[in-house]
C-alpha cells in the first residue's frame, strides 16, 4: 500500500495510541515513538508497528506514534486504520 | 545482606548508617522507650507571639545541620513550608534535614534548595511531584528516608528522628499557642500528623493566618507544647487543601472490583455489629464503601468505627448511624472538616494513636477491614506504593503498612493492568508493605488469596468469586500486556524505606535513564 497523504488514527486516551502517518520520498520506514511505557515496552511497540506496516506492504512512511499504554492489538488496529485512510 | 523478605540491603548505607534489617511485621514490637524532650519553660507574663517567621527562626536557635519539621494537612495548598524555607535561605542556614509528614508538588522550591546544599536530608511518609523526581534522580545529598504514618510517630517519640524546630501550620491559634484546625480561611480539620512534632520537637512554632481570642477551643494542639506563635497573611490555598476527587467511581471496571471486594468482606465473617473499616479517598475505595454501606443497611448492621483520612462519604455513614464513631487523622473535604467541628463522635486521632507500633496499641490494631491500593504486587504479596513502574518515587506508605499490619483483613484493590503495565509481577520495584500483612488481591479479572490465610481460602471457597493463585493472575496479566523489560538501576541509593518499626524493608536505587 502507498502512503498518499497524511492520515491519523487513535486518540490520546489511556490505553490507546495516536498514530499519524506521512508520505516520504522513498526514505523507508521511520518511526518516532513517545510512550508512557517506553522503558518497558518501547521496542515491542516499534516491532508491532513495523510488522503491521510490513503486512500492509508499506515500504516508505514516516510514522509518529504517541502511546498511552495501548496493547498490541490496539497498536495494530490503529496503524492499519491510519495507513488505509492515507491510501484512499 | 538480605532482610527476611529477601531484599538486598547494604551493610552500611552512606549518610544513613548501619541499617537494622526488617525481620517480620511483629518481630520488633516488644518493648519501647520514649525520649525525654528538653525544653524551655514559660513563666507567667511571658509573650509568645512574635513579629515574623524570621524572628521565630532566630529565637528558635536554628543552625546549620539541624532538622525542621512540617505537617501536610494543608496538602497541595500549603504555603508554610515554602515561606519558612525562604526565610531560612535569607538567614544563610544550610545543611538542613526537612522532616515533612508528606511532600506535595507545591513544595517544588525544595528542589532548588537541595541543589544549593541548603536542604541535604528529607524524611517523609509520602512524596509526589518535582521533589520526589529530584530525589529519585539523586539530587539530594543524603538518601531520603521514607517512613509510614505510624512509623514517623514512632521515630519522633523514640528519638530516632530528632526534630530541632517544628513549624506547625495552624488554621486558628490563640496568643498562648492553642491551635485548632476547624476555624479560619485555611481550615483543614484534624491535625493528627502534627501532634508528635509538637510534643517532641525542641522548639515549636505555630504559624497562623488567624489569631483568635484566647482560648482557641476546641483545641487540637495545646499551649503546653508551643514556644512561639507567628501571624502571617495566609498559610494555605483552600483550593489545594481539599483533596481532588472524593466521588464514588463511575468506571465499570473499578465498580466491578469494588463489588467483588464488598462480597469478600461480607463472606469474611467480619461484617456484623461492631464492624470497623478503613479505606482511602480514591474512587474505587469509595465505591467499596458504597457497596459495604448497602449491605450494612440491608442487614441492619451497626458498625463500630471508620478510620483514617475521613471523607464526606464516611461522615454520611456516621450520620446515618451505620458507624458509631469516626477516628480521623486527617479530613479530606469541607464536609468532613465541618463534621469534625461539630460532631462529638467524630474523634480526632494523632499519628501515633493511629498507627505507631511502639505504643500501647494503635487504632489500626482494632481495624477489621482495610482497603488498600497498589502500584505493584509480587508473588509473595509484597506491595509497592512507593515507586512507579519507571522506578521513580511517586508516593510512599502513608498508612499503608500500618493498616495492613493492624487490620484483620487487608484487601488490595487494583486493576490487573494499568496503561499496559501488569500490576502483578515477579519482582516489585520497591517493597513498601510486606506480603505477610496482605491478605487478598482483588482485580477485575480475579482475586488471589494469600496462601497464609487458609481460613479465608476456606470461607471464600464456596462463593462464586473468581479465585486464582497469584501466579495465575500474573500470567493472565502478561497474556494481555506482554512481558515488560526490566528497569536498570545504578548502585547509588537515593532512598531508604523504613518499615513502621524502624527496620529497613527496602532501599530505592537511582534509575538508569
Amino acid at each position: 500500500m502507498k502512503i498518499l497523504k497524511p492520515a491519523k488514527a487513535g486518540t490520546l486516551e489511556s490505553s490507546d495510541i495516536y498514530i499519524t502517518v506521512y508520505p516520504n520520498d522513498g526514505e523507508g520506514i521511520n518511526i518516532k515513538l513517545e510512550s508512557i511505557v517506553m522503558k518497558q515496552f518501547g521496542s515491542q511497540i516499534k516491532k508491532v508497528i513495523t510488522e503491521t506496516l510490513g503486512e500492509l506492504d508499506v515500504e516508505n512512511v514516516d510514522v509518529v506514534a504517541v502511546d498511552k499504554g495501548a496493547l498490541d492489538c490496539t497498536i495494530k488496529a490503529r496503524v492499519e486504520a491510519a495507513v488505509r485512510r492515507s491510501s484512499l | 545482606m538480605k532482610n527476611s523478605i529477601g531484599r538486598e540491603i547494604p551493610e552500611h548505607i552512606e549518610n544513613y548508617g548501619t541499617p537494622k534489617l526488617y525481620e517480620g511485621p511483629f518481630e520488633n514490637i516488644i518493648e519501647a522507650t520514649r525520649k525525654q524532650p528538653v525544653f524551655n519553660c514559660v513563666k507567667p507574663g511571658e509573650e509568645k507571639v512574635l513579629e515574623s517567621i524570621r524572628e521565630a527562626i532566630e529565637k528558635s536557635g536554628l543552625k546549620d545541620g539541624m532538622t525542621i519539621s512540617f505537617h501536610h494537612h494543608l496538602r497541595n495548598g500549603d504555603k508554610v513550608m515554602n515561606l519558612v524555607m525562604e526565610e531560612i535561605v535569607k538567614l544563610g542556614i544550610r545543611n538542613l534535614t526537612v522532616a515533612a509528614s508528606s511532600i506535595f508538588p507545591v513544595n517544588q522550591p525544595l528542589v532548588k534548595y537541595m541543589g544549593e546544599g541548603i536542604v541535604t536530608g528529607i524524611c517523609a511518609n509520602y512524596m509526589s511531584g518535582p521533589v520526589a523526581d529530584a530525589v529519585s534522580e539523586g539530587k539530594l545529598k543524603y538518601p531520603a528516608i521514607m517512613h509510614t504514618h505510624g512509623g514517623r510517630a514512632r521515630a519522633i517519640e523514640s528519638g530516632d528522628l530528632h526534630i530541632d524546630v517544628a513549624f506547625i501550620a495552624s488554621p486558628a491559634a490563640d496568643s498562648y499557642g492553642n491551635i485548632n484546625g476547624v476555624e479560619g480561611p485555611s481550615a483543614c480539620g484534624t491535625l493528627g500528623y502534627a501532634v508528635p512534632d509538637a510534643m517532641y520537637a525542641d522548639k515549636t512554632v505555630a504559624v497562623t493566618d488567624n489569631i483568635v481570642e484566647y482560648p482557641a477551643c476546641p483545641i487540637d494542639i495545646s499551649q503546653e507544647y508551643i514556644d512561639y506563635i507567628v501571624k502571617i497573611d495566609s498559610i494555605g490555598d483552600p483550593k489545594g487543601i481539599v483533596s481532588g476527587t472524593t466521588q464514588v467511581t463511575k468506571n465499570p471496571i473499578d465498580l466491578k472490583i469494588a463489588k467483588m471486594t464488598a462480597e469478600i468482606i461480607e463472606n469474611s465473617g467480619l461484617l456484623k455489629d461492631g464492624f470497623s473499616f478503613q479505606t482511602g479517598a480514591g474512587g474505587t475505595s469509595l465505591a467499596v464503601a458504597a457497596f459495604v454501606k448497602e449491605k450494612m443497611k440491608e442487614q441492619n448492621i451497626k458498625g463500630s468505627f471508620a478510620a483514617g483520612g475521613i471523607t464526606r462519604f464516611l461522615v454520611e455513614m456516621l450520620e446515618e448511624g451505620l458507624f458509631k464513631s469516626l477516628f480521623d487523622v486527617q479530613c479530606f473535604d469541607m464536609y468532613s472538616i465541618e463534621s469534625y467541628g461539630k460532631n462529638m463522635r467524630h474523634q480526632a486521632m494523632s499519628a501515633s494513636m493511629y498507627g505507631n507500633p511502639h505504643n500501647k496499641g494503635a487504632v489500626v490494631n482494632n481495624l477489621d477491614v482495610m482497603i488498600l491500593g497498589a502500584t505493584e504486587v509480587d508473588m509473595d504479596f509484597n506491595v509497592n506504593v512507593t515507586t512507579s513502574s519507571n522506578g521513580n518515587i511517586m508516593g510512599g506508605s502513608g498508612g499503608h503498612s500500618d493498616t495492613a499490619a493492624g487490620s484483620k483483613l487487608a484487601i488490595v484493590v487494583t486493576k490487573l493492568i494499568k496503561g499496559r503495565l501488569p500490576i502483578i509481577v515477579d519482582d516489585v520495584t520497591t517493597v513498601t508493605t510486606p506480603g505477610e500483612t496482605v491478605d487478598i488481591i482483588v482485580t477485575e479479572r480475579g482475586i488471589a488469596i494469600n496462601p497464609r490465610r487458609k481460613d479465608l481460602i476456606e470461607k471464600l471457597g464456596d462463593t462464586k468469586l473468581p479465585i486464582y493463585t497469584i501466579e495465575e493472575l500474573k500470567e493472565m496479566a502478561e497474556s494481555f500486556s506482554g512481558i515488560p523489560e526490566s528497569l536498570e538501576f545504578e548502585d547509588e541509593i537515593v532512598g531508604v524505606v523504613e518499615y513502621r518499626d524502624g527496620t529497613v524493608i527496602d532501599v530505592i536505587r537511582k534509575v538508569i535513564n
